[in-house]
């Protein structure tokens, strides 16, 4: 008797494809319509950011760290200016700590506004894209009013804040916010009682308790799986302390979570804003900074809209970084998705894929990869072979 | 009178291919290694407050189907290849706008060792739209701009075709004859 080989269907996805803005590419196996395998490619962002810190003065690194991501900005420089501040053994004065934390909430609201969007286009719901972004330009609007510019801010500078908060600013922020408010409600009923939305996402692409520690996942994907996984109630950073904020979990671990986990965080922001606003601490803007950073390592955790962003950052006493690494949460929430997508239909992957809200210019990185008892990586002069190789010609 | 028919058809061919392409033109969008600033700004445009779709623009998910290349990003070296196999398939006449500052001049990352610095090195572009990111207003008025310059595309093309029928020997009965066989 011949063996059998089972039919393998293999669609491919990307990395320039109709439904996600980013670069990166997918490939299922299918039986039918059911997925049998994933496997996902990334890269093509790769910069060589890291790399890049080391050649630029620790003032000029703001401006780049800033564009590893541009929906998370804020807390990517926000992270590196606690490093250096530590390393520089100063901490910024209470009331930039205040408005730092302000911002990063204002854009935790931008980024989760732009998810439910992005997300619900992938559901073939775009009249809920369209309003959400519709409404996210209120979130814009006070970004912009207050910095000056819609998406990389600039805001942090080493020692503090470039910005104050005026008066009419702030109630501004306060007319915006009662806006969002109203209007989240709205997406807390549509995300969670919607007859056709809920069907794309109730019981889709489901993750226990035990398979989101197993996987590493972090921020709302899972908090939305009972993980109590929050940077900002663990370990408070910035003002976090004198303005907690309260841990948002869900238990089902489904798409529907996810999307509940996410607005229901929105609520959160409007409330820590509204208090910072209330009680802003008055004082200085800034600490002054020394221009050579004394020697040391220093690691920072902050809790970005995706999940916990790790920093190392090295100084060897000079005015450059010797080596700065970053971990962003998207890459962490990768592992669950070629994990999850088996078994579902095809037309669920796009979903669950954006249901991780996948950030391809924060993850593309070069990583070591650990699989049970080996570990994969590349030397440098291995690495040299292969770039002489690929590109001699 | 001898009527010139192919210029006249030709002629009105142009016109009317100007006119179908400066009213609907099907934008693509392809991210070579931006930091997403630009990204997000461009589905800003496409979205309600700004809403590109006025001007007839589509974002268009396949590159056989588009005219317009939007092009963010310094283009990485994973990306090259992809970027310009993106700009073949699409078909002729095809154009590019490069939105944002690292598309221009590779902005911020410049001396990155795994960026080719702008996308003016791997496909030719035909309009800049400067910024970090450009606001979307910008990104509207640069999308106008190349709409205006392929009105006046078409008519230099139609000028051209009108002084090629005016060389001699261009207007002989062979050439005439043409549009009437089919």
């Amino acid at each position: 008797m011949t063996e059998q080989v089972p039919n393998k269907f293999i669609v491919p996805i990307g990395p320039q494809h109709p439904a996600l803005k980013e670069p990166g590419h997918f490939e299922f196996s299918v039986d039918g319509e059911i997925v049998t395998d994933a496997s996902i490619r990334l890269g093509y962002v790769h910069r060589g950011v890291e790399r890049g810190t080391e050649d630029r003065t620790w003032v000029q690194n703001l401006y780049l760290i800033e564009r590893i991501c541009g929906i998370c900005s804020h807390i990517h420089a926000t992270a590196y200016t606690l490093g250096v501040e530590k390393l520089a053994g100063l901490s910024a004065p209470p009331r930039a700590q205040a408005i730092r934390e302000l911002f990063c909430e204002l854009e935790r609201i931008h980024s989760h506004l732009l998810w439910i969007g992005v997300a619900a286009h992938e559901a073939g719901f775009d009249a809920l894209f369209m309003y959400s972004w519709r409404d996210r330009e209120t979130v814009m609007d006070l970004l912009e009013e207050l910095s000056g510019n819609r998406v990389h801010y600039s805001c942090n500078v080493l020692g503090g804040v470039k910005f104050d908060i005026s008066d009419a600013q702030r109630d501004a922020i306060l007319r915006g916010l009662d806006f969002l408010e109203q209007r989240t409600h709205h997406y807390l009923q549509v995300v969670t009682q919607d007859a056709a939305f809920v069907r794309r996402t109730r019981g889709v692409g489901v993750m226990t308790k035990e398979q989101a520690v197993e996987y590493g996942a972090v921020g709302p994907v899972a908090r939305a799986s009972g993980v109590e996984r929050d940077v900002r109630v663990d370990a408070p950073y910035l003002a976090y302390e004198q303005f907690p904020v309260q841990m948002i979990t869900d238990t089902a671990g489904d798409l529907e979570a996810r999307f509940a986990v996410r607005v229901r965080e929105l609520f959160e922001s409007y409330r820590v804003i509204r208090a910072i606003l209330d009680k802003l601490p008055a004082g200085e803007l800034m600490a002054k900074m020394p221009r050579k950073i004394p020697p040391g390592e220093a690691i920072v955790r902050v809790e970005a809209p995706r999940g916990e962003l790790f920093y190392f950052i090295k100084s060897n006493g000079g005015d450059k970084p010797e080596r700065v690494k970053v971990r962003t949460p998207s890459i962490c929430n990768f592992g669950s998705v070629a994990r999850l997508t088996i078994g579902h239909q095809l037309a669920d992957a796009p979903m669950i894929l954006a249901g991780i809200d996948p950030c391809f210019s924060c993850n593309d990185r070069a990583v070591r990869i650990k699989r049970q008892d080996h570990i994969q990586s590349w030397t440098w002069s291995d690495l040299r072979r292969y770039a002489l190789k690929k590109y001699s010609a | 009178m001898q009527l010139n028919l192919d210029q006249v058809w030709g002629g009105a061919l142009d016109k009317l291919k100007t006119w179908a392409r400066v009213n609907s033109p099907w934008a693509i969008h392809y991210n070579s290694g931006s930091c997403n600033g630009c990204d997000i700004e461009i589905l800003a445009t496409l979205t309600p407050r700004y809403d590109l779709e006025r001007v007839g623009v589509k974002l268009q998910g396949s590159p056989r189907h588009a005219d317009i290349l939007i092009c963010t990003g310094p283009v990485t070296l994973q990306s090259r290849e992809r970027l310009k196999r993106i700009y073949e398939q699409m078909p002729e006449p095809k154009f590019v706008v490069a939105v944002g500052s690292c598309a221009i001049s590779g902005g911020a990352f410049q001396g990155c060792y795994n960026i080719v610095g702008h996308v003016d090195a791997v496909i030719p572009v035909d309009v800049y739209i400067p910024g970090c990111p450009p606001r979307p207003e910008a990104i509207i008025d640069g999308v106008v701009k190349l709409l205006e310059s392929l009105k006046e595309r078409g008519r230099v093309g139609e000028r051209e075709r009108a002084g090629r029928s005016a060389e001699p020997g261009a207007g002989d009965s062979e050439t005439e004859e043409k549009p009437q066989q089919r």
